[in-house]
């Protein structure tokens, strides 16, 4: 794999024999990091890619076992190998699974998304929630709840898609017109702007019919519990589409981090490599906010996470963020299983809960002028 | 976009040798006519939401009433109820949260010398809608139990995101520094918002229907719970705050010279800093406690009443804030009805779906470095 040599840049000596320009600019890719943790070298982010996905496996394991009836490890894995319907436990067990593997899917989905958009607009705090993506996808389903009654998931991913599309797209366009581009004071405001214009319209809707707001209310928190099966595979097709553009623009953003003149000379044809993430990007906005509800934060966190173990090289940012956004929605739903109970605190809040702080560490980090 | 820019240059030209550095002590001849203007027209707009609308009446009649609930004569079946006890409490309310929000976006964006930087955008209204729903949902609270818990919030939130984006002054002399000091407080205002308002959702959910839809209306900001009650409290309040703006608008004029010029005039800068930001708090504080967090009028008065004064001028800006949400909630109690089935709107939902787009307008013809 091409990818371990490009990645010691620390001894040149040892890459292969002909570096490719683009090796060159993966490498060249790595400059800003200077100051900030040396990336740990190929073969050891092997391992800790490993190492991550058995902490997914195990905490999957958890969110199936842990909850208002707590089950043993070992009850889990007899239900998944062999389901007793008589059992009470086993049945708790597979309750559990469909809000588990749209934990995974939804995670992953919004992992990738986070790490993509901030190699696309090479800003560090594109989030979906930030960019006003996730308000979009909100006023596109409630439009549709109200204006055409519509109530399956089928029918509420289509408005999903189109309004995650219409508000990044708007957000992306406002922040880069003007002299300086997509500086992250400017995104982030065009978003915060764009957010609250679209609630303000969601809410005449909302305030004119109760209906709305009930059956809107709860879709809103962002969340992955009571989900049945029904809901959760009609998704999963874009879903995969989605992460299998996005996980194959590595290459693409490791060279857009140069500064789009820079991607224009190794050969990338700038703006069809952006449509194309972008593509990628709304598929999997579009979609996870269709299934879970507005999530903010996990798209923002954790490729900020990742970037610790990994370096900024996005080949492996974004395997990385796949594993491990799923780690911290699951973790963020099983928190919110315990802490009140016997009622339960949606994903969605406790995300936020938790990324804010992170938001506001990254603002204080940036201290101020290029952030 | 080109004529767009030439326009915004001459402007900008125009602005700082006719306008910035020859802070005059007495007023522009200009300023004054278009600050009598200003005054004309709150007074049209309150006279035609007293007189005007579903339920229209006379100007003798109005004085009629006016002068029979003051002297205790005998009342007009009717119209002495619509006007005495809805219409002229609800424009009276209207008024005074304009001018009050006004003012603080003013008094913000004035000494942070950003037009983004008013309190609606940086998030404090947030903290107010945060706490306001805590007290309705969690403690049942009503009237001015509500209106308390808002302008706690308010105040500390503010206090949050000062304490976080604090480390070199606020707004420091201009320049690079000063800048970056207001972009921080205005990320930092960014993600508590989102935080907040993910607080908010979930408290929707735990409620019944009846309480969430009247929850909506109070967190968008509305005038039709006005009573005199509430009038008297925020008349009170504004007789202690007004004056304080006055003596400080002298010393926020000389603070646009440079913090090094301001002390060398004898101004204690960091003092009179502090007293503008606890005073513009306390303006949005006591007018989200009293209204809701009526979106986006703080923001938008402040660059509107500078285009038309030509001038940073406090007095314009509270009276644009008056023409907004008079303006807005005429559209929201007369004309929204007709479109929507009689629901009366909540101001705040036209103010937040004009802001909105002004707000990306401003971000896209913005030539400052990094605002």
């Amino acid at each position: 794999m091409t990818t371990t040599t490009a990645a010691n840049s620390t001894r040149p000596g040892s890459a292969s024999a002909e570096p490719t320009l683009r090796e060159e600019a993966a490498n060249a890719a790595k400059l800003p990091a200077k100051g900030h943790q040396l990336p740990v070298r190929g073969g050891s982010r092997t391992a800790w890619l490993l190492a991550a996905v058995v902490v997914l496996i195990l905490i999957s394991a958890a969110s199936l076992a842990i909850g208002a009836r707590d089950v043993s490890l070992q009850t889990v894995w007899q239900a998944l190998t062999g389901f007793d319907p008589a059992n009470g436990d086993h049945a708790v067990v597979h309750a559990r699974l469909p809000r588990t593997v749209l934990g995974l899917v939804v995670g992953a989905a919004l992992g990738l998304a986070g790490a993509a958009m901030q190699g696309v607009a090479r800003n560090p705090l594109a989030d979906p929630g930030i960019m006003g993506v996730n308000a979009g996808a909100a006023l596109a389903v409630v439009t549709g709840i109200y204006l055409f009654g519509i109530s399956s998931l089928t029918g509420y991913i289509w408005f999903a898609f189109f309004g995650a599309a219409t508000a990044a797209t708007v957000v992306y366009l406002v922040a880069s017109l003007g002299r300086d581009g997509a500086t992250p004071v400017k995104l982030a405001l065009a978003g915060a702007a764009l957010s609250a214009g679209l609630f303000s319209l969601m809410n005449v809707i909302l305030v004119s019919s109760q209906d709305t707001l009930d059956r809107f209310r709860f879709w809103q928190v962002g969340g992955i519990a009571g989900r049945e099966w029904s809901v959760v595979l009609p998704g999963l097709p874009f879903l995969v589409i989605g992460a299998v553009i996005v996980l194959g623009t590595g290459r693409i953003l490791n060279s857009l981090a140069l500064g789009d003149d820079t991607a224009r000379g190794l050969g990338q044809n700038v703006s069809l490599v952006r449509a194309i993430t972008a593509v990628g990007i709304v598929l999997l906005c579009g979609s996870a906010t269709a299934l879970a509800g507005p999530i903010g934060f996990v798209g923002l966190v954790i490729p900020h996470a990742v970037r610790f173990l990994t370096g900024p090289d996005y080949r492996w940012i974004l395997p990385f963020s796949l594993v491990l956004a799923p780690v911290l929605l699951l973790a963020a739903d099983i928190i919110g299983r315990v802490v009140l109970l016997p009622g339960e605190v949606p994903a969605g809040i406790m995300t936020a809960l938790v990324g804010a702080p992170v938001f506001v560490w990254l603002v204080r980090r940036g201290k101020g002028a290029g952030l | 976009m080109t004529t767009v820019k030439t326009e915004r240059d001459a402007e900008m030209a125009l602005r700082g040798s006719g306008g910035r550095q020859h802070w005059g002590f007495l007023p522009h001849r200009r300023t004054v006519n278009r600050t009598a203007i200003l005054s004309a027209a709150v007074v049209l707009l309150f006279a035609a939401s007293i007189l005007l609308g579903s339920y229209t009446i006379t100007i003798p009649d109005f004085f009629k009433i006016l002068v029979s609930h003051l002297t205790d004569g005998p009342k007009i079946p009717g119209a002495s109820f619509i006007v005495m006890e809805n219409k002229l409490p609800r424009a009276v309310i209207g008024t005074m949260i304009g001018a009050a929000f006004g003012l603080a976006g003013g008094l913000f964006q004035t000494m942070l010398r950003n037009p983004l930087a008013s309190p609606d955008v940086i998030g404090i209204s947030y903290g107010a809608s945060a706490a306001a729903v805590t007290a309705i949902v969690v403690f049942g609270a009503t009237g001015a139990a509500i209106s308390g818990a808002a302008f706690a919030g308010a105040l500390g939130v503010a206090a949050l995101i000062y304490a976080i984006s604090r480390s070199g002054s606020l707004g420091s002399g201009g320049g690079r520094g000063g800048n970056a000091a207001g972009n921080r407080l205005i990320l930092a205002g960014v993600g508590i918002a989102a935080a907040l308002h993910a607080v908010v959702s979930f408290l929707m959910t735990r409620t019944d229907i009846r309480t969430a839809a009247d929850t909506l209306v109070w967190l968008n900001g509305s005038l039709n719970s006005a009573t005199w009650d509430r009038a008297g409290v925020l008349a009170l309040t504004l007789v202690v705050l007004l004056p304080a703006v006055a003596v400080l608008a002298g010393p926020l004029r000389i603070l646009e010279l440079g913090d090094d010029a301001a002390a060398a005039l004898g101004i204690r800068v960091g003092m009179t800093r502090l007293a503008v930001v606890l005073t513009a708090v306390a303006l949005a504080a006591v007018a989200t406690a009293a209204a809701g967090p009526v979106a986006f009028v703080a923001f938008l008065a402040g660059p509107i009443a500078r285009r038309f004064t030509r001038k940073a001028s406090l007095p314009a800006s509270a009276l644009v804030g008056v023409l907004i949400v008079l303006a807005a909630d005429y559209f929201a109690a007369n004309i929204a009805p007709l479109l929507l089935d009689g629901t009366v709107l909540p101001v705040g939902v036209v103010t937040g779906a004009l802001g909105a787009p002004f707000l990306l307008w401003l971000l896209v013809t913005s030539n400052r470095k990094d605002a």
